[in-house]
């Protein structure tokens, strides 16, 4: 049976999804989903343990032998990816009950329900996959049914946002599929270790080179790379607000996750990463997201978008982590996909809380909230701090390797732009803050009333542990570092 | 009780206060008790440590491993004894007098008040007993963090300016260059523990070394060094016993002694001196001394006037940091203790001043020594004690600063330290002065007709000009307790001074 779990992993998902379809009762298609995340979430955690105590699984799909089945291949970077995926998904899950009924009309919550499983098999195959062109197919039905799921919100212009991500979704998910026919008419191979060990030996080629940029244009759209991003504000901002924390937690991780894979693994044998100038433009386009996407957010109204505007710049902080092409740089990164989740996810979660109480989450409305909402503005409040990067939090960790990787680099001017881009964090958090605390509720709304415990508890979990792990951060860099040797170590 | 165990106690029980606190918030008398007695136990529990660190001992206290071979520990060494024994025992003199102050003056959201002051208290003692850079810094955040509220407490338009440059320029010159050196230090050196005699010999060239004392220095913004003073005089809105404790003792005092502990644990004294990198800190802590000076001298709210001596006052002990000689370190060290209790005894005053005539302007307070003879006696007692004269205790660490200006062979710093001296007479003494021998009619009528407050408190003053009118004892009583601590400094300067010289001659 243990041997099984890499297919299980993805596989209960997938099933389960038209089972909500099936039971169509809003209640049923809820505790379908939970029940399977969780049980994903301990399958997630076992393989991790697996990992960490023998090292790589390989697990041939249907024992059709790799190179010419698709081979599972997990190591601590997927196992790692594979446990944030699904400990967000099981937060998110009691979570969405509340949020989900007041924000999607009753007779559409059960295809919310199916389509957060097969985004969540989505995310998981995308982990777990050790095949290029299986790691494409699972792309798409995660992208397929993110679509759906942001279009489900009650706001018109969630239409609109969904339809301009499916735009730019999809020619994303179309370059990266023309990067990989390149790359197959090359090596004659899909499966990532075989292309590893081929690779090098084509890699002159203008077809390698040209393969490496639909890669780099694909995989930068889907992880809303600066200037790539631009589907990722109205779709965060207007999307339910379950879907918002868990598209913002998981989502654009799993597709830095899949950067990295092809940058590291894919072509780790070859020095056009390494030595070329991909670094370089890498790391411009990085700082460009960190300062330009922090500046826009300080003039958002709209306290969600301002926070898509910031994960815009903290996926400028990942990048940044992934051009250095250093252990720590990479380890940074690696780290800051963990902990990024768990904060953002948390301040997502204090937006739906405000939207399921007041009904709208523009700045003007935040008026007296420190009073009228005490236990959520104080998960705002603290979740902010974290993305400020105060001592003691998750975002503490990833910015102090961050800046000592930068350091180690010599790079000056990355370590400046980290750091101006964290004071930019206190801008735009301290706006809110002071008109939740020292504006005056308005009138006739005077009295506390807080979303329900459902809400909270799952908030606070994530609030919590992006404490918690940021004052015993040994574990998580553990994993980050061993993660990020392990893709240094060459092919698998 | 053992000592490592007071050591963990002092750190918790201010913040197990800022628990209690809010829970007894019905009953204020409840809730005022609980601050006395945590301050109480908190000294209590300083004393407990002191014999250990007098005899030489440096007790360490191990907590938890925060990054891979970065951990967060206590370590109380000699400095650190001073700060933790200061701060803690003026502690209790300010929670008397916030009792009468608060409720003279019907503030609101007192709770609050206290709570977070009581947490502004334990990472003030988590700053005194930091056994590495990490653990301090934190400590150093939670102190900008829990006093914010305190600056913008009255939540006026006014509050929330002045609140928003405290946290730009604390957060920003702690998060912008503080941060960086710390991370800096860790990469050079592969530790960050305080250590005597400096963890960075051998592992930074001269420039290297240069630029992180600036990040140091610069980036430590609770120092107060010009250019990045200004959040001093804007944290003067906040309630006096914020300006007081706070703004006098605990969160600049947390400034210079990590500008201290920098220099002498991080750099090592010989090792900066041999470089001499520190030189051109010690031109921009004089221009502070003076350019402050002359700016407090044209000041005539008395809280402001006071904020900018202030800011002079810590550039002294910055600049003893940056002589890097023996007496100027000791010095430094001594004008923490000795510069705390005269500046608490003036914002005191200040306060009293303020509640029991309704005075803020310098200029109004011609004749006040009439109606307040004893807040004015002690705030005589107190300028004496800042400027540096006998018979009070500020007198030794100015002898201190200006020998170590000699030892170093710089006999222009002698000349500034004078010059300063000087200035704080001019600014200083002709309040008390002129509050003695002059009459209140002498005042200029108040320029800001607008307020109408001020103007009827004028008014009311005209009715009965020769009663006494003091604040409420509790006032009274901490205003005489600092007072007095001032003169006991004098004659007994001996545990500040055996303390500071374990730290150059171990």
């Amino acid at each position: 049976m243990a041997a099984h779990y890499p297919a299980l992993q993805v596989v209960l998902a997938l099933l389960a999804a038209p089972v909500c379809l099936i039971l169509r009762r809003p209640n049923a298609a809820w505790a379908v989903a939970t029940v399977i995340t969780w049980i994903s979430l301990a399958l997630a955690l076992s393989l991790l343990g697996r990992v960490w105590e023998t090292g790589v699984i390989l697990y041939p799909m249907g024992d059709w032998a790799a190179p010419w089945g698709i081979e599972y291949q997990i190591d601590t970077v997927n196992a790692f990816m594979l446990v944030i995926v699904t400990l967000i998904g099981s937060v998110v899950m009691p979570f969405a009950r509340a949020s989900v009924e007041a924000e999607i009309e009753e007779e559409r919550i059960y295809l919310f329900y199916c389509m957060y499983l097969l985004n969540l098999a989505g995310l998981l195959g995308i982990a777990i996959t050790g095949d290029v062109f299986n790691l494409f197919v699972f792309l798409e039905i995660s992208s397929l049914s993110s679509y759906v799921m942001i279009s489900l919100g009650r706001d018109k212009r969630a239409l609109t946002a969904a339809y301009r991500y499916l735009v730019m979704g999809t020619i994303g998910a179309t370059f990266y599929l023309i990067g990989v026919g390149m790359m197959y008419m090359m090596t004659g191979t899909l499966n990532m270790a075989d292309l590893a060990t081929i690779l090098p030996a084509v890699a002159d080629s203008r077809t390698v080179m040209v393969a490496l940029g639909f890669l780099t244009v694909g995989l930068g759209l889907k992880l809303a790379l600066f200037p790539l991003h631009l589907w990722l504000p109205n779709a965060y901002a207007y999307a339910p607000s379950a879907v918002t924390v868990f598209l913002a937690a998981t989502g654009t991780k799993v597709a830095v996750y899949a950067f990295i894979r092809i940058f590291f693994t894919v072509f780790g044998g070859v020095e056009i990463f390494t030595a070329g100038v991909i670094p370089e433009i890498l790391a411009v386009l990085a700082a460009l997201a960190m300062i330009g996407a922090s500046a826009v957010a300080i003039y958002q109204t709209d306290v969600k978008r301002l926070l898509a505007y910031s994960s815009i710049a903290q996926i400028g902080y990942m990048v940044l982590g992934i051009s250095m092409v250093t252990v720590t740089g990479l380890a940074g990164t690696i780290v800051h996909l963990f902990n990024h989740a768990i904060m953002k996810g948390g301040l997502f979660m204090a937006m739906g809380c405000i939207l399921f109480k007041i009904g709208s989450v523009q700045l003007d409305q935040f008026e007296g909230l420190g009073k009228r909402m005490p236990v959520t503005m104080a998960a705002f409040v603290a979740g902010g701090f974290s993305l400020i990067g105060v001592p003691l939090t998750v975002g503490f960790v990833s910015k102090w390797y961050l800046v000592q990787a930068a350091l180690e680099k010599g790079w000056w001017l990355a370590v400046a732009v980290i750091l101006v881009s964290s004071l930019m964090a206190v801008i735009y958090i301290w706006r809110v803050v002071e008109v939740a605390y020292f504006r005056p509720p308005p009138k006739g709304s005077a009295e506390v009333s807080e979303a329900p415990l459902s809400m909270l508890v799952p908030l606070w979990i994530l609030i919590g542990a992006s404490y918690y792990f940021g004052i015993d951060a040994t574990r998580t860099l553990d994993i980050a570092f061993a993660a990020a040797e392990s893709l240094f170590g060459g092919p698998l | 009780m053992t000592v490592e165990l007071a050591i963990i106690l002092a750190v918790a029980v201010p913040f197990a206060g800022a628990v209690l606190i809010p829970l007894a918030r019905a009953t204020p008398n409840l809730r005022e008790t609980v601050t006395l007695v945590c301050a109480a136990l908190l000294f209590y529990l300083v004393s407990v440590i002191y014999p250990t660190v007098a005899a030489g001992g440096v007790p360490e206290v191990y907590l938890f491993e925060m990054l891979p071979g970065l951990s967060v520990f206590f370590l109380v060494e000699p400095l650190g004894m001073i700060f933790a024994g200061v701060a803690s025992f003026l502690w209790i003199a300010t929670s008397v007098y916030s009792i009468g102050y608060m409720r003279g003056h019907n503030e609101e959201n007192q709770t609050r008040f206290y709570a977070c002051f009581a947490i502004a208290l334990g990472a003030a003692m988590g700053i005194a007993f930091a056994g590495n850079m990490l653990t301090l810094f934190i400590f150093y955040e939670v102190l900008t963090l829990s006093t914010f509220p305190l600056v913008a407490h009255a939540g006026t338009e006014d509050a929330k300016r002045a609140g928003r440059v405290y946290l730009g320029v604390l957060l920003g010159t702690s998060l912008g260059f503080q941060l960086l050196a710390i991370i800096w230090t860790w990469t050079l050196a592969g530790t960050l523990d305080f250590t005597d005699g400096g963890i960075l010999a051998g592992k930074a060239d001269g420039l290297t070394a240069g630029i992180l004392l600036a990040l140091y220095t610069f980036g430590i913004g609770k120092a107060a060094l010009m250019p990045f003073h200004r959040w001093l005089p804007s944290a003067m809105v906040a309630p006096t016993p914020v300006s007081a404790l706070l703004h006098a003792v605990a969160v600049v005092k947390a400034g210079v002694f990590t500008v201290v502990k920098v220099v002498v644990y991080i750099f090592g004294i010989d090792f900066l001196f041999d470089i001499g990198v520190s030189e051109w800190l010690q031109y921009m802590a004089a221009a502070t001394i003076l350019i402050a000076s002359l700016v407090a001298m044209t000041q005539d709210n008395l809280k402001a006037r006071l904020a900018y001596s202030t800011i002079s006052q810590l550039s002294y002990i910055i600049l003893g940091a940056m002589l890097v000689t023996d007496l100027g370190v000791i010095g430094s060290g001594m004008h923490i203790a000795m510069h705390a209790f005269g500046k608490i005894t003036l914002f005191f005053c200040a306060g009293a001043f303020m509640i029991a005539a309704h005075k803020t302007e310098i200029s109004q307070m011609r004749g006040i020594g009439r109606a307040m003879p004893f807040t004015t006696l002690a705030f005589f007692i107190g300028s004496l004690s800042v400027i540096g004269l006998p018979p009070m205790g500020g007198l030794w660490s100015k002898w201190y600063l200006a020998l170590g200006t000699l030892e170093a062979g710089k006999l222009w710093l002698l000349g500034v330290l004078m010059v300063s001296s000087l200035l704080n007479v001019a600014y200083l003494l002709p309040i008390p002065f002129r509050g003695f021998f002059s009459s209140p009619e002498e005042n200029p009528p108040l320029k800001s007709s607008h307020d109408h407050d001020r103007e009827h408190d004028h008014t009311h003053d005209h009715d009965r000009p020769n009663g006494i009118k003091e604040a409420p004892v509790a006032c009274l009583i901490a205003i005489g307790v600092t007072s007095a601590g001032c003169l006991v400094l004098f004659f007994y300067p001996d545990p500040v001074y055996e303390l500071m010289r374990m730290i150059v001659a171990p």
